[in-house]
């Protein structure tokens, strides 16, 4: 897999589990259908882990969310690193006690005498009619949790360094997957290598506005700086990689070079992520900015099912460009 | 186990009519996710019906029912119609929820079909809420939560049994047991491989019947349905049954033991309740043939509708959030 030149997601996850459980006996998985009789995850991202590295390392649960948090929390408290997975992330809601009252705070609470080095990886996203229950985006409820980290990547590459790193990482990550992105390729990672958590990268250069994004939005800024660089608009994209700890000194050399700033995620934009982003900004670069900071998420509302509908609640290229336009002209 | 509650001639062709509906119901739904004429998840109930005809056989109209995503055939059952149904999966705005929930979150209060939820444990808590409405009102009626095998491994099970034994709750919890929960086998995932079992920890009766056989399962949600009006309390019906089209329509099924899935579907409870009901002389080919007939003229001309309608127009995304439109 490695020695090819492009990859999908899929195949850079399932690499990067890979490549972790056999550098280190203590990485441990678990989550429901991940083994491989039950075909190694829905989606294949844990495919012949089970086979390899056996079924107590690699385990296929009940469709118990909380259970399974739980067990990852105290596996991780005497040593282990265990990545879970919560298939959907509207069902990490199951796990919410786990995860907010007990994986993100025990390193406090114990005064830093336990820590809870467990990865969460979870998928999510809108586009295939999956409906209300099934689609959030809902990455501003862990970064608003202190204790807790928010990873989320765009393309193969990062999703396997990000992945390495996160499951070295000595505190709580919570890892997102975009359902339709899992298959759209890129440049494959080198193995071994990391990308570190916190960093954000600079997709592309430019001076006129900034356009700050992660996951899938990624792939849809990308298109827009392309229509933009087509109207003379010269926009510089920041796929910020880990939402939480945000790159801040990334962001704000761009924003203050450029004056401009768009923020895009899939999540509705009310209390998001682009709010902290946006106000972080505008209080530090206050009266250097040329225009006011804009945000551009979902609507106020759950994801609907009906097509036209589904279409319209996530950004994409063209509202990208029309909103970064606008703060150009 | 005999019964005062067996059913009579009446009751199962009642049963019967549900049935043949349900069955050719997911038929055309194949068909049309296949050909590409709707686009949406599909969890078919192939192989399920019995369950819910039985069961809304022995329900009135006003009793609530909360499912799940693979629960159309129970709100059919309930009397969902057919129109309403099908322009919601085809999301139309003239479907049952504007278009907005869709297959997984179908709703129709005049029926009584109050919750449908696409997760997994989730209508049971529900149910119990329902009840106590209708424990506190003295409105008589009987809330049911169906729910997977699956489902009897998360939180929200033992939860809510509990909550209904204590406050003797008018529920019923349907356990449809079709043997898989996803990719994973019952037995694998679950505890002593009994959920009728569970019932005892909760102190309330739990009752394991052959969902695919139209007697038992009418009898066992009859018993249920007249302890719970009377003020008697909840009871967990585990009716084991199998599903024929995998979890998600298309699906790889290699996880699944083909002998088992093959034995399941030549056992086909549909064929076999229509041929008993001829062999014992309480139908005759005749009229079973014009049920069936019946109901597929009345599913073609609600796919017909349904894909004639409108979809919602762009506006409706930011409408229903609240009762009151909230500015942003
Ligand atoms: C809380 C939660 N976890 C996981 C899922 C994903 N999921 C959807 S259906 C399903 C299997 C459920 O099996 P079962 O309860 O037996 O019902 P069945 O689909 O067989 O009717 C799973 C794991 C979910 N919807 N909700
Ligand atoms: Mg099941």
């Amino acid at each position: 897999m490695s020695d090819k030149d492009t990859t999908t997601i899929v195949e850079a996850l399932n690499l990067a589990l890979t490549d972790a459980m056999a550098d280190d006996g203590k990485v441990i998985a678990l989550g429901e259908d991940l083994a491989d009789p039950e075909g190694g995850g829905v989606i294949g991202v844990t495919k012949g882990l089970s086979t390899r590295f056996g079924d107590t390392r690699v385990r296929s649960t009940p469709i118990a969310e909380q259970a399974i948090i739980g067990a990852a929390i105290g596996a991780s408290l005497v040593g282990y690193r265990p990545v879970a997975e919560i298939m959907l992330m509207n069902f990490t809601a199951v796990a919410m006690d786990m995860i907010v009252n007990h994986a993100a705070k025990l390193r406090f609470m114990s005064g830093g005498q336990t820590h809870v080095p467990i990865v969460i990886r979870t998928m999510t996203g809108t586009g295939i009619a999956n409906g209300g229950q099934h689609s959030d985006y809902l990455e501003a409820w862990f970064a608003h949790t202190a204790g807790m980290k928010v990873v989320a990547p765009s393309n193969p590459a990062d999703a396997y360094g990000l992945l390495r790193s996160a499951i070295e990482d000595d505190d709580p990550v919570l890892f997102i997957e975009n359902i339709i992105a899992y298959r759209s390729t890129g440049p494959a990672p080198k193995s071994g290598s990391r990308v570190p958590l916190g960093k954000a990268s600079t997709v592309h250069e430019g001076s006129d506005v900034t356009i700050v994004a992660y996951s899938r939005m990624v792939q849809e800024a990308i298109a827009a700086v392309e229509a933009l660089g087509k109207e003379g608009v010269s926009a510089e994209l920041i796929d910020l990689r880990t939402v939480s700890p945000w790159d801040r000194k990334t962001v704000m050399a761009s924003a203050a070079k450029t004056g401009r700033l768009l923020i895009v995620h899939e999540a509705v934009t009310q209390f998001g992520v682009g709010a902290e982003i946006a106000a972080e900004v505008s209080s530090e670069l206050f009266g250097k900015l040329k225009k006011p900071v804009r945000r551009l998420g979902g609507p106020y509302a759950p994801v609907p099912f009906s097509k036209p509908l589904e279409s319209a609640y996530a950004p994409d290229a063209k509202r990208i460009a029309e909103a970064a336009l606008a703060l150009v002209r | 186990m005999s019964s005062n509650y067996e059913p009579g001639r009446e009751i199962q062709l009642e049963i019967f009519r549900r049935m043949a509906l349900l069955v050719a119901n997911d038929e055309q739904t194949r068909r049309a996710v296949r050909t590409g004429r709707l686009v949406m998840p599909y969890y078919s109930y192939r192989g399920q019906e019995i369950i819910p005809s039985a069961l809304c056989t022995a329900l009135s109209d006003g009793d609530y029912l909360c499912t799940i995503y693979r629960g159309i055939h129970d709100m059919l059952a309930k009397g969902m119609p057919l129109k309403d149904l099908w322009a919601e999966v085809a999301g139309r705005i003239s479907g049952t929820c504007k278009g907005k929930g869709g297959p997984m979150h179908l709703t129709y209060p005049a029926k009584g079909i109050m919750v449908t939820t696409g997760i997994v444990g989730s209508s049971m808590p529900i149910a119990n809420g329902l009840a106590w409405a209708s424990q506190l009102s003295g409105d008589g009626r009987v809330s049911v939560a169906t729910f997977g095998d699956g489902a009897s491994n998360i939180g929200a099970f033992h939860e809510s049994l509990n909550l209904a034994a204590i406050w003797k709750l008018p529920v019923i919890f349907v356990c449809q047991n079709n043997l898989y929960a996803e990719h994973t086998t019952f037995e694998k995932c679950t505890a002593g491989a009994n959920v009728a079992a569970r019932a005892q920890g909760y102190s309330i009766p739990g009752v394991r019947v052959d969902g695919n056989d139209p007697i038992a399962m009418y009898t066992a949600a009859r018993e249920a349905v007249e302890r719970a009006r009377a003020g008697e309390g909840p009871t967990l019906i585990e009716a084991i049954t199998f599903r024929f089209f995998g979890h998600a329509l298309g699906d790889n099924d290699s996880y699944m033991d083909q002998a088992q899935k093959k034995a399941a579907m030549e056992a086909d409870p549909a064929p076999r309740f229509r041929a008993r009901l001829i062999a014992e002389g309480l139908a005759t080919e005749a009229e079973l043939a014009a049920i069936e007939a019946d109901v597929n003229a009345r599913i073609e001309e609600a796919i017909a509708s349904a894909l004639a309608a409108p979809f919602p127009e762009v506006s409706e995304l930011t409408k229903d959030v609240y009762g009151a439109e909230v500015a942003a």
